[in-house]
């Protein structure tokens, strides 16, 4: 599976596309998967555990609702624990594929075609997780309608000025947002597996979902603004949604928490993560299904370079935390950041998070570790860990030992908590198992575009020229 | 126009008016997108109006080909987003100022550079709201059928070919001379499109 070398069309261009592609055979090779397949023995096992932790997930949820949060290892004076850590993890995740689909979009980068769709579902999907955690912490979560500005006879309003009110509208606009734009981009792949769905009930849902759409030149047009609109709209939201979640911390006074840096860090580190989740899921999928002629080891290197990017800005971001605790002449913030983080009680926690984020991360200097898939696939799982650990270091640390020792505390997650956190994976990897069966996991519509570019950059050059809609009709 | 007629015979020149199929227009399909873009460039140089294309992609230049002038989504997202911040200030400034005030850390009760992150959410979903209802809106979505879905191989439109239908409304059209026109554009094939 893994390729020594990366490999390079006739121009020296590594491809976005494996070559001899057109219109049809993008079209057949992706509705494939969801139309003619019957479900591969790897689809149903990986099914299969997704749904059993998602069962976990759910016989924690009921313990907890049962017995309220007393049964996690939350106490005074650590009110926030893995349920804040999860939150800010998962919706971290989901930044990357809004900058997938946004921000590359809009940048022309065509390299993010054939990953979008599937990263804009891993983006919904992480959302829905996210959105569970401080529903869950509220311990009346039948009572959550409580943050949200509605006329009630106690005559009482949001606290307008709370970062956590922020975070109600930016998270729920971010998941509004997120699923609009996933399914504008599904109309028209909707339509072809309308047009291709061999069974009257495909034909039905797919059609019923495609709300009609025929290809027509006008709505295409209006389509082009309207995806493009979303984008723009899509690139301040994410950036927006992680700096509210950053001002949840850096709004209160603990030290640990109280500092500028976070917005910026916070919003590099989701996009670190983020892509480290897209590597770990595409990296299977593509090997599974037979999509490398799609996600190219080109992608593989293009998503390395920008999580070495991202990390960098990360290791920044813990320097000047570093720095700033020094300098600002702040005792507490000096204890917290300098002293108790690296030799405290958590101090094992916070080694790790160097070694996860910073250390390890450099490996993609070098190109070799950039295209073997295999190390990146470790290296974005050992990612995905560190960046768990950062929340988990900045969330606990700081509130453990804050002005005086006298509200110092300790805390560790119990059995219940582990239960929701691998259970809430569950839930993600569940959806993610039913998106590939029943939805085109890469956007069919734009690799037909992508057929098209590549067909006129090789006329342009002269090259061999596959007439994309002729051969196999 | 009598009911009997239909009984006795069963040949398409005795059926009554309402019975003989009525055409929306013609069809003609093309393999390439370039050739569809050359064809509705042609059909309009030749005085057709009334008249749509169809390809499984975004085309460049195929919508003002066939006469495509204004967009009017960009005026609806707008709209969506300027509803969205008055929506979110007024919400903020009603309940913080005049229906509950309450002093909370000293700070006015319009303190309204802690309203901006609410109204910078907002303002985004409700222009996100206008570009997705306004797009099918403005497209006349959801409409599951419709003639062109009558052409016999339209289902490749979503697929791998390109079509141009000049519609029978149009001043122009005529069963005959338009086929010969069509013709001449050198299609992969023409077919009449009930409606």
């Amino acid at each position: 599976m893994a390729q020594a070398t990366l490999r390079h069309d006739e121009t020296g261009d590594v491809p976005v596309l494996g070559p001899g592609h057109t219109y049809g055979t993008v079209t057949d090779k992706i509705s494939s998967i969801v139309l003619t397949e019957p479900p591969r023995p790897g689809w149903i096992f990986g099914f299969a555990v997704s749904f059993v932790l998602l069962l976990m997930f759910l016989f924690a949820v009921l313990n907890l609702l049962v017995r309220g949060i007393g049964i996690w290892g939350v106490n005074v004076p650590i009110g926030w624990g893995f349920d804040i850590v999860n939150f800010v993890w998962w919706i971290g995740i989901g930044h990357a594929g809004t900058l997938i689909s946004a921000i590359l979009l809009l940048l022309r980068q065509d390299w993010r075609t054939s990953i979008n769709r599937f990263a804009e579902a891993m983006t919904l999907f992480a959302v829905s997780c996210a959105g569970l955690y401080p529903l869950l912490h509220l311990g009346r979560p039948w009572l959550f309608y409580w943050l949200l500005p509605y006329p009630n006879t106690m005559a009482l309003w949001p606290q307008w000025r709370s970062p956590l009110i922020f975070d109600v509208f930016a998270v729920s606009t971010y998941a509004t947002v997120s699923l609009l734009f996933w399914y504008v981009g599904l109309i028209p792949d909707l339509a072809t597996l309308r047009d291709r769905a061999k069974s009257r009930i495909g034909k039905v849902i797919y059609g019923f979902l495609a709300m009609g759409w025929r290809g027509s030149a006008r709505h295409w047009h209006r389509y082009r603004t309207a995806y493009l609109l979303l984008a723009g709209l899509a690139t301040p939201l994410v950036v927006s949604v992680h700096t509210i979640v950053a001002l949840d911390f850096t709004v209160g006074i603990i030290p640990g928490w109280h500092t500028t840096i976070f917005p910026p860090y916070f919003v590099a580190g989701a996009i670190y993560s983020g892509f480290a989740m897209v590597l770990t899921l595409s990296i299977p999928l593509r090997s599974y299904y037979g999509l490398k002629d799609f996600i190219t080891d080109k992608h593989l290197d293009n998503m390395a370079k920008v999580m070495l990017v991202t990390g960098l800005i990360v290791t920044y971001g813990y320097l000047m935390e570093a720095f700033m605790a020094w300098y600002g002449g702040n005792p507490y913030e000096e204890f917290m950041i300098l002293k108790d983080r690296p030799t405290g009680p958590y101090a094992h926690t916070w080694w790790l998070l160097l070694l996860c984020n910073c250390t390890i991360v450099q490996l993609f200097w070098f190109r070799y570790f950039r295209t073997h898939p295999i190390w990146l696939w470790v290296i974005s799982i050992v990612i995905n860990i560190g960046m768990w650990l950062e929340r988990y270091v900045i969330v606990v640390t700081s509130l453990h030992a804050d002005f005086l020792p006298s509200s110092w505390g300790m805390y560790h997650g119990t059995i219940w908590d582990y239960m929701t956190y691998y259970g809430s994976i569950g839930l993600f990897l569940t959806l993610l198992f039913l998106f590939i069966r029943v939805l085109p996991v890469i956007s069919i519509t734009e690799m037909r575009e992508l057929v098209h570019e590549v067909h006129e950059r090789g006329h342009a050059r002269g090259g061999p020229a596959v007439t994309p809609g002729t051969a196999h009709p | 126009m009598s009911s009997e007629s239909i009984y006795q015979t069963h040949t398409r020149d005795a059926l009554p008016p309402s019975a003989v199929p009525r055409i929306y227009g013609l069809m003609a399909e093309f393999l390439q997108p370039d050739q569809v873009v050359q064809a509705a460039k042609a059909a309009y140089a030749a005085g057709y109006r009334q008249m749509d294309a169809f390809s499984p992609m975004p085309v460049e230049g195929l919508a003002e080909a066939i006469g495509f002038r204004r967009n009017r989504l960009p005026l609806v997202v707008l709209i969506g987003g300027l509803t969205g911040a008055v929506t979110a200030l007024f919400l903020q400034w009603f309940s913080a100022v005049v229906h509950y005030p309450i002093i909370v850390g000293g700070r006015p009760f319009a303190s309204w550079p802690a309203f901006i992150p609410v109204t910078f959410e907002l303002t985004v979903l409700f222009a996100a709201f206008g570009a997705v209802f306004g797009l099918l809106a403005l497209n006349g979505l959801p409409r599951p059928h419709h003639p062109v879905f009558n052409s016999p191989n339209f289902a490749l439109a979503s697929r791998s070919r390109f079509f141009l239908c000049i519609q029978a409304n149009d001043r122009h059209f005529d069963l005959d001379k338009t086929e010969q026109f069509l013709r001449a554009l050198n299609p992969r094939e023409i077919t009449v499109v009930e409606a």
